[in-house]
């Protein structure tokens, strides 16, 4: 039967989502920003990688430790520049600052790369693949990115929990105001929380422009799958992320096998049934649920 | 005008100071005068000009129903929705759906907006449970839910859409004539709608909602029954609209009526013009006219400059052009605060028992 292999290919596929998705979860659960450009800058990574690859005529990997920091930088000065000043302008700024960002970011792409869809070029990587028993091929190109989402994860996880950068984000996550009175610089903790997403959504992008293709358009496309893998596996929670990514990708590999026009589909509607029964995700802790809702449910 | 006298006590002894409580003014009244010429003069152009003047004024009139509903929801109830091209689709959709039962295509609309709001209900439900940023990114995919949705039903023409029935019988003059009026009506009922909505305890209500649930919650204000009702006549709204842009183009197709770039323009007038104002999204909607008549040969051009003026507007000028004129100059040609007032000489204090002060 092929269900073993979609579902072996479904997690790999999963581990796609958990990695743009966790900048889009570290993003909210530090600064309060769902930022809505997220997507599109995961796509402006693949462009730059295009550009970058094809200018020094090499695998897209290659060009990844100058792409990686670029991104790192263009997510400070997102933070210091727009979105720094959109949040003292209320809770609703940021959301309508980073929709305007997306809008800006998908219409001057067409105007510099036009709409036409564009893929990477992986080198080897991109074709090899191995046997895993009968009828179950594994592309090695899935399987590292599914690896490559592990590892960012566990990262940002030894990060946080280890590090006098992650003590400083998580009292700032826990309370900004109180991160301040014990002396914690603010500004950049969040430009490089801002920057870490960026640099991730960056390399996100290399990987869904490798094993797929891309237009400019595409971003928000991925802001809703990454989005969807936050809520599912719940907010603030790095591993949830994965498992949220992974729950995504099973079910959209597994209804494809069936219809291949009803997989993203039952991703919403898996989604849309996670928010009904249980609106924080599947793991979470209650603050998460209590700031997601905001304190509307209050009424 | 009313005069009340309001007890101050935030000193050692309380003083009396008396202060006006007014909502209406001359201005108020003359600007509504110009608003009904205006109407009137717009419902007689199908007599007068005719076809030239109706083919714009019928896309000035949509993008004011758009931006006047929308500023319902994101600017007076903080419900920043991006996915009311959901209900726009949905009202287009239902528009086919009972035009193709034999009811008359402009009675249609509005069985279009009560379908929207009907579909909205149990959205509401999923919806409404979260806020800010992840109620706007959960409208996105209820809105694409809905796209595939009707891409996956033939009944209603899958992918490739189907064409309006039942307009058949009208001329092409009288039809245009016919779509020109509804639209005047949708937009009219629109701005009339929402303006006298807020003008009653609604829009009170909404405003402390938006601004902090949790005290809005404790002064007794029913937050879930606010945000339920914004949230629903905004659908409502927008399949009204859907169900005109249908009539416009005479053909419904899953992409382009599930556009996104519908919540990019509501964003964009409403930011423009003022949220939380009856007048900004007016001028939000005139300004996008402006800037579509002129800029929209440049192509994605034309939707960077929409894009990157939101992000201005948000950041600089976050009360928008009437946000700022109304500062600048207190202007306020429909109000829905009332203004307080302590009159210039002293010696006009008056005696009537005191009352607190309604805003």
């Amino acid at each position: 039967m092929n269900w073993v292999n979609a579902v072996i290919q479904g997690m790999l596929l999963g581990g796609q989502y958990a990695l743009i998705a966790c900048g889009l979860s570290l993003t909210f659960g530090v600064m309060r920003i769902v930022n809505l450009a997220h997507g599109d800058l995961a796509v402006c990574g693949a462009y730059l990688g295009l550009v970058l690859s094809s200018a020094l005529g090499v695998p897209v990997w290659v060009t990844l430790p100058l792409l990686l920091p670029a991104a790192f930088g263009a997510g400070m000065a997102l933070q210091l520049l727009l979105l720094r000043r959109a949040l003292r302008h209320g809770v609703l700024a940021p959301v309508l600052v980073t929709f305007g960002l997306s809008i800006m970011i998908e219409n001057l792409l067409q105007v510099a790369a036009t709409a036409d869809p564009r893929g990477l070029n992986g080198g080897a990587l991109a074709l090899a693949s191995f046997h895993l028993g009968s009828g179950i091929t594994v592309s090695w190109l899935f399987l590292t990115a599914f690896l490559t989402a592990c590892a960012v994860l566990s990262g940002l996880q030894l990060l946080l929990s280890r590090t006098s950068w992650g003590r400083k984000v998580r009292a700032t996550a826990d309370d900004l105001d109180t991160a301040r009175l014990v002396g914690i610089r603010v500004r950049p903790v969040f430009a490089t929380v801002a920057g870490i997403a960026v640099a991730t959504a960056a390399l996100a992008g290399i990987f869904i422009g490798t094993i797929g293709t891309f237009d400019p358009l595409t971003g928000t496309d991925v802001l809703i799958f990454a989005f969807e893998a936050v809520v599912i596996g719940g907010i603030g929670s790095l591993w949830g992320t994965l498992a949220g990514g992974v729950a995504l990708g099973v079910t959209q590999v597994v209804v494809g096998e069936v219809n291949q026009a009803y997989a993203v589909l039952a991703v919403n509607l898996l989604f849309l049934a996670v928010l009904t029964v249980r609106p924080g995700g599947l793991f979470t802790s209650r603050q998460a649920v209590r700031e997601i809702q905001g304190q509307g449910a209050a009424g | 005008m009313k005069r009340d006298t309001a007890v101050g006590s935030r000193g050692t002894e309380p003083s009396v100071i008396a202060v006006a409580v007014s909502r209406w003014s001359a201005a108020a009244s003359a600007f509504t005068g110009v608003c009904v010429l205006a109407v009137a003069v717009m419902a007689v152009i199908p007599f007068v000009i005719g076809g030239p003047a109706e083919q714009p004024l019928i896309t000035l009139l949509t993008f004011v129903a758009m931006a006047s509903l929308w500023n319902l929801l994101a600017g007076f109830s903080g419900l920043t929705s991006f996915g009311q091209q959901a209900y726009i689709g949905v009202g287009a959709y239902a528009l086919y759906l009972v035009a193709e039962h034999g009811i008359n295509p402009f009675g249609g609309i509005a069985a279009a907006a009560v379908i929207a709001a009907a579909v909205a209900l149990p959205v509401s439900a999923l919806v409404l449970r979260l806020s800010g940023g992840y109620f706007a990114v959960a409208t996105l995919v209820v809105a694409a839910t809905f796209q595939i949705v009707a891409t996956l039903s033939p009944s209603v023409g899958g992918t490739t859409g189907v064409s309006v029935p039942g307009l058949a019988g009208y001329g092409d003059v009288l039809r245009e004539a016919l779509i020109y009026w509804a639209t005047l009506i949708v937009a009219v009922a629109s701005v009339a709608g929402v303006y006298l909505l807020v003008r009653r305890t609604f829009g009170l209500d909404a405003r402390a909602v938006s601004s902090d649930p949790v005290a809005a919650a404790s002064s007794g204000v029913r937050v879930g029954r606010i945000r339920l009702l914004a949230y629903l006549a905004a659908a409502g709204g927008a399949g009204a609209v859907g169900a005109l842009i249908a009539l416009q183009t005479l053909y419904v197709e899953p992409t382009s009526i599930f556009s996104i770039q519908y919540s990019v323009y509501m964003l964009f007038m409403v930011l423009i013009g003022g949220m939380g104002t009856i007048e900004g999204p007016i001028l939000g909607a005139l300004v996008l006219f402006a800037l579509q008549e002129t800029l929209s040969a440049y192509g994605a051009w034309y939707l960077v400059i929409v894009g990157g003026l939101a992000v201005a507007a948000t950041l600089a000028a976050s009360r928008g052009i009437w946000g700022f004129a109304s500062e600048r100059f207190g202007w306020s040609l429909l109000p829905v605060g009332y203004r307080l007032r302590v009159p210039p000489p002293p010696d006009q204090v008056s005696d009537r028992p005191a009352r607190a002060p309604t805003a």
